[in-house]
């Protein structure tokens, strides 16, 4: 079985190693500051305690207020997962920095959210429509998108 | 005499026989040589994940036939296990052990046309796909029996299956088993040692073990690359765990690799199809779930091994009979990412092998 492991444990170190950078954190997932998002995925993956080597998944959504992007973290090695959050607030000019340069993996995704989302990440090497066509107007997966 | 040449544009694709569905490939040569390739795909984007916003939980079953078409009952149940995950029904044992087999068949069939495809794109035109798709029909007609459809067969349902097998079902799937392993002997003793297969996939478009993990392959092309990770052992879903079977690797992550890797798992396929059957108990095939299912406020994702990989959705509920997100963790779009590294440097003709050799859906990729 993989382990799920316990964020508030895993936060709990990382707020040893970057304090201040944890929002909050539960038993499910770790909610850190889009700022200190960089380092602290670094280090999760760098860590031979953690070894996170493989990015299952990154998914956005749209909570009106604030947009949620979802890390889930897996390691290959110790057979473990880990859930790290992160928000960005408002709904112009978007940011975050981009993890393609620790998991190349995250490449596609971040494009496809870039793309339905309007979310930038800050260090993409490739930044451009995906799925939709260039010059469409709008991001579809927001709630207030309005078709036509 | 040195002769200077330009790198030169091409595009291969979107309509192209060899792209396996509406997909380009902006690719540039210098010469014979690949410099540099550019996927471009969106053709065949539907919207899913916003439709799905808008429809209940149930009405979306249909939308994850469409996503990989090739394998519509894995899509089917990693959905409705990520819903079960999220809302806490369990399902019946029966219908879990129906729903192993009917995976584990169609893992059967999209391998099928995974290396039927392959072979095809390495020049043995159609000779080894049409005896591919005469074993794909037996398991299609397998599938008619339990849902009435032949490639979107909507059959699981939140909280276990749509239906009970019928009668004629087990002793036509018995027979099929037992003269599937015979039929991969047959091929493999045709096409494994085969020399054009040999020439034309050994060595060719290499994927090393950290590139694998890296760029988060999942599947046959991450196994091919010599990683053990399968979800139906690294993390047990269903009732995998009481099943024995192995999980093939490749060594080199060769295109070879890859193919020997989806030949190796069909004859697991049938060893689980045949334990499952021995196993099957009786009983109920479907929880009792309310009509207006909303689940809990919170989020899930559920995660199955499907034929092309590690196949999620990731669902946040708010307690309305609608997901809140409803998003496709989608295996052929990950493998897609390792398909620049894997061509540049090769010629245009290995191209289409190495693309091939990955095997992905649009219906996957676009969403």
């Amino acid at each position: 079985m993989t382990a799920v492991l316990s964020a508030r444990e895993v936060a709990s170190k990382l707020d040893k190693k970057f304090p201040g950078s944890i929002v909050e954190s539960t038993e499910n997932h770790i909610l850190v500051k889009s700022e200190s998002l960089l380092p602290i995925a670094s280090f999760l993956k760098t860590e031979p305690e953690f070894a996170f080597d493989y990015l299952a998944f990154i998914a956005a959504v749209d909570y009106n207020d604030y947009f949620e992007v979802v890390y889930h973290l897996t390691s290959l090695e110790h057979n473990h997962s880990v859930v790290v959050k992160t928000r960005c607030y408002g709904r112009e000019n978007l940011s975050l920095p981009s993890v393609v340069g620790l998991w190349r993996g995250a490449d596609f995704q971040e494009r496809e959210i870039y793309d339905l989302f309007g979310i930038k990440f800050e260090g993409h090497p490739n930044l451009k429509h995906i799925v939709l066509w260039e010059g469409f107007k709008g991001y579809p997966l927001r709630k207030d998108y309005i078709q036509w | 005499m040195v002769i200077k040449t330009e790198p030169f544009v091409i595009n291969i694709g979107p309509a192209h026989p060899s792209t396996h569905g509406v997909f380009r490939m902006r690719t540039t040569l210098d010469g014979e040589v690949v410099v540099d390739l550019e996927p471009v795909f969106g053709y065949l984007h539907r919207g899913i994940e916003k439709l799905a916003e808008e429809r209940t939980y149930t009405q979306n079953i249909p939308f994850t036939d469409r996503l990989d078409y090739l394998a519509s009952m894995s899509n089917n149940l990693a959905y409705v296990m990520a819903v079960e995950k999220l809302a806490g029904i369990p399902a019946p044992e029966r219908a879990e052990y129906l729903r192993v087999i009917m995976a584990e068949l169609q893992r059967l069939a999209s391998h099928l046309i995974a290396v039927g495809a392959f072979l095809n794109d390495c020049g043995a035109f159609m000779t080894p796909i049409l005896y591919m798709l005469r074993e794909r029909e037996k398991i299609l007609d397998l599938f008619e029996m339990v849902s009435g459809q032949r490639l979107t067969y909507n059959y699981m349902r939140i909280g276990g299956v749509s239906q009970d097998i019928p009668k004629e079902f087990l002793p036509a799937l018995r027979k099929f088993v037992e003269g599937m392993p015979g039929f991969i002997d047959e091929y493999d003793q045709l096409l494994a040692e085969n020399e054009i297969l040999l020439a034309r996939s050994k060595g060719v478009g290499i994927l090393s073990k950290e590139q694998a993990i890296n760029i988060s392959a999942a599947g046959p092309v991450l196994r091919g690359s010599g990683v053990k990770w399968d979800i139906r052992k690294a993390d047990p879903y269903s009732v995998y765990d009481r099943f024995e079977f192995e999980i093939p690797t490749g060594s080199a992550g060769d295109c070879y690799d890859r193919y020997r890797v989806r030949v190796e798992e069909m004859r697991q396929s049938v060893r689980i199809i045949k334990q499952a059957m021995e196993q099957l108990p009786l009983g109920e095939v479907r929880a009792l779930v309310p009509q207006r299912l909303h689940p809990p406020v919170g989020e899930a994702y559920g995660r199955i091994e499907a034929p092309k990989g590690e196949l999620g959705f990731y669902l946040v509920s708010d307690n309305s009979i609608a997901p809140y997100r409803f998003h496709i963790r989608a295996p052929s779009l990950m493998n897609l990412t390792a398909l620049r590294d894997m061509i540049v440097g090769w010629k245009l003709a290995d191209l289409i092998i190495i693309f091939g050799s990955i095997d992905i859906c649009m219906g996957e990729v676009d969403r």
